[in-house]
């Protein structure tokens, strides 16, 4: 049971695939303009890596390794537009603003690298906790950029309106704005995670 | 936390006049166009001044006591790059223009890359584009000069740009407005005389070298005089140097020693394609001028340049080819 919370809790620390592991940076980038869309993203991400990485665990003995990408690429396309087919049918406003990004995740590499590093060398009920934890910290690394971009770049939060007479630096839910955003957003991270591995230096007595 | 490996960007062979020296010499060079501008624009003008200035120099000693480095405001970067800033805006922007401008500029353009002498791009003309993309409003509403009541006015560019108006009869000013600077624009850009009268001593005191500005206005003047609105080689050529901001970005901003080429062939290089840019965004671009852009663009290729330009090593016969 450690164990598998210990897969879990990876995807939202320490190997983040935002913040840690730097990896499905177009989604990223491209959909963190609102808490709304991060969240809707993050949440069909989530959907389609713990199911992909069910399946690629459950059949990884019987693909030959030869074509194991092609038929990894079978499984996610599969679960992808199962997600994007219930999007249309029931958030449309959502499929809408996240667009081309829904079928998009069928090349998001956190999804492929999952199944390719963990899930097919794993167990099922590993590669699960693995697929949530890294599904978790991925809408969390999206909600952190797109609540610091929404909040200075439109004034609002999930679409609300926060201090009226604000005038908001609409750079920031432009283009520039993402890629400023997410450079300095990873390096407080690099800043805390180094603050940390220095404490533990210190208690083990190994820095001078 | 001191440093071990002292790791220093080029140049490593350092002359006599050391920064402080030169920044504060550029800021003296600055001190006619920003009385000019007090003038032309009254008491907005060094609120706008003063609150950049201050701005920089508070965020640059903030970051320095933060990152337990030397505080370095004594040698008049930050003020220098605060005076810029304000330069660079209207003289209509409320007061927190010129303070998000001036964080922007030092936190994130200057010291985020390492500080001064680590930057890749010119932290007064960053911020400058940032609060231009941000709050288009307020960066493009420009008061007519030497007016009480701050009636907006258009700059002879944003004219230039609509179409309606062609030449500087049609606009009602005459070149002697342009050089005086009796135009609606940002603050540092209006007063070509003064200006020119600061350049003059940098280049006579040897701080700054003539090949990029002299590059980067002639390109211009000449694409523009070539490209005219009304047919080949009709375009006016003292009007494209005067009316913008070229005077000032080229003997300026374009001449800044941390974010431009170092060998002199390689600033020939920069100016000439500043020059082009700023042509290219005025005659197709969505904006009515490019001189902030085209140097900014042209930072990012400065270490190309210096890639294939190296300066002559002193001491050294010149290179043998094959």
């Amino acid at each position: 049971m450690k164990r598998l919370l210990h897969e879990f809790t990876k995807g939202i620390t320490i190997e983040n695939p935002t913040f840690g592991l730097i990896l499905g940076l177009c989604p990223t980038l491209a959909v963190s303009t609102s808490l709304g869309n991060a969240i809707g993203m993050g949440a069909a991400a989530t959907f389609v890596l713990v199911c992909s990485n069910t399946i690629v665990s459950s059949v990884r003995r019987i693909i030959p390794d030869r074509i194991r990408l092609p038929a990894f690429i079978v499984i996610i396309a599969t679960f992808v537009t199962m997600c994007e087919l219930i999007m249309k049918a029931y958030a449309p406003a959502l499929d809408v603003s996240l667009g081309i990004f829904v079928p998009l995740i069928v090349v998001n590499c956190i999804i492929m690298a999952r199944a390719e590093a963990f899930a097919c060398k794993h167990g099922v009920g590993a590669s699960i906790f693995d697929g949530l934890g890294m599904g978790v910290g991925f809408t969390l690394g999206l909600c952190v950029i797109a609540s610091v971009r929404e909040i200075l770049g439109a004034g609002s939060i999930a679409g609300k309106q926060l201090i009226p007479g604000f005038q908001p630096a609409t750079v920031l839910i432009l283009a520039p704005g993402a890629l400023a955003t997410l450079g300095l957003l990873i390096a407080l991270s690099n800043l805390m995670k180094s603050k940390k591995s220095t404490c533990r230096a210190c208690r083990k007595g190994g820095c001078g | 936390m001191p440093d071990k490996l002292i790791v220093s960007t080029s140049p490593h062979i350092l002359g006599c006049d050391l920064t402080p020296k030169v920044m504060w010499s550029v800021i003296g060079a600055l001190i006619p166009a920003a009385i000019a501008s007090v003038i032309i624009f009254g008491m907005p003008s060094v609120k706008i001044m003063a609150v950049a200035v201050f701005t920089c120099v508070a965020c640059e000693a903030l970051i320095q006591k933060l990152t337990g480095r030397a505080v370095t405001i004594h040698d008049g970067s930050a003020a220098l790059t605060g005076l810029l800033l304000a330069f660079n805006l209207s003289s209509n922007v409320p007061f927190w223009i010129p303070l998000v401008g001036g964080i922007f500029a030092i936190a994130l353009v200057k010291h985020a890359f390492g500080g001064l002498g680590a930057n890749v791009f010119n932290p007064a003309l960053a911020a400058r584009a940032f609060l231009l993309a941000s709050w288009p409003t307020h960066m493009t509403a420009f008061t007519r000069p030497f007016a009480a009541d701050a009636v907006t006015s258009a700059t002879p560019l944003m004219m230039f740009k609509e179409g309606k108006v062609g030449t500087l009869v049609e606009m009602g000013i005459s070149y002697w407005d342009l050089f005086l600077g009796r135009r609606g624009g940002c603050l540092g850009e209006v007063c070509i005389i003064a200006l020119v009268c600061g350049a003059a001593y940098l280049l006579w005191k040897r701080y700054i070298w003539w090949q990029t500005p002299f590059s980067f206005i002639l390109t211009t003047g000449s694409l523009c005089w070539i490209f005219g609105a009304r047919g080949y080689f009709q375009g006016d050529f003292l009007f494209s140097i005067l009316s913008g901001g070229l005077i000032l970005g080229a003997f300026f901003m374009a001449t800044d020693y941390v974010t431009t080429p170092l060998a002199h062939t390689g600033q020939v290089f920069f100016g000439v394609g500043c020059g082009v840019l700023t042509f290219l965004i005025r005659k197709f671009g969505g904006y009515p001028e490019g001189v902030s852009y085209s140097i900014l663009i042209m930072n990012a290729f400065v270490p190309l340049i210096d890639r294939y330009v190296k300066p002559k090593i002193y001491g050294t016969a010149k290179a043998v080819k094959g």
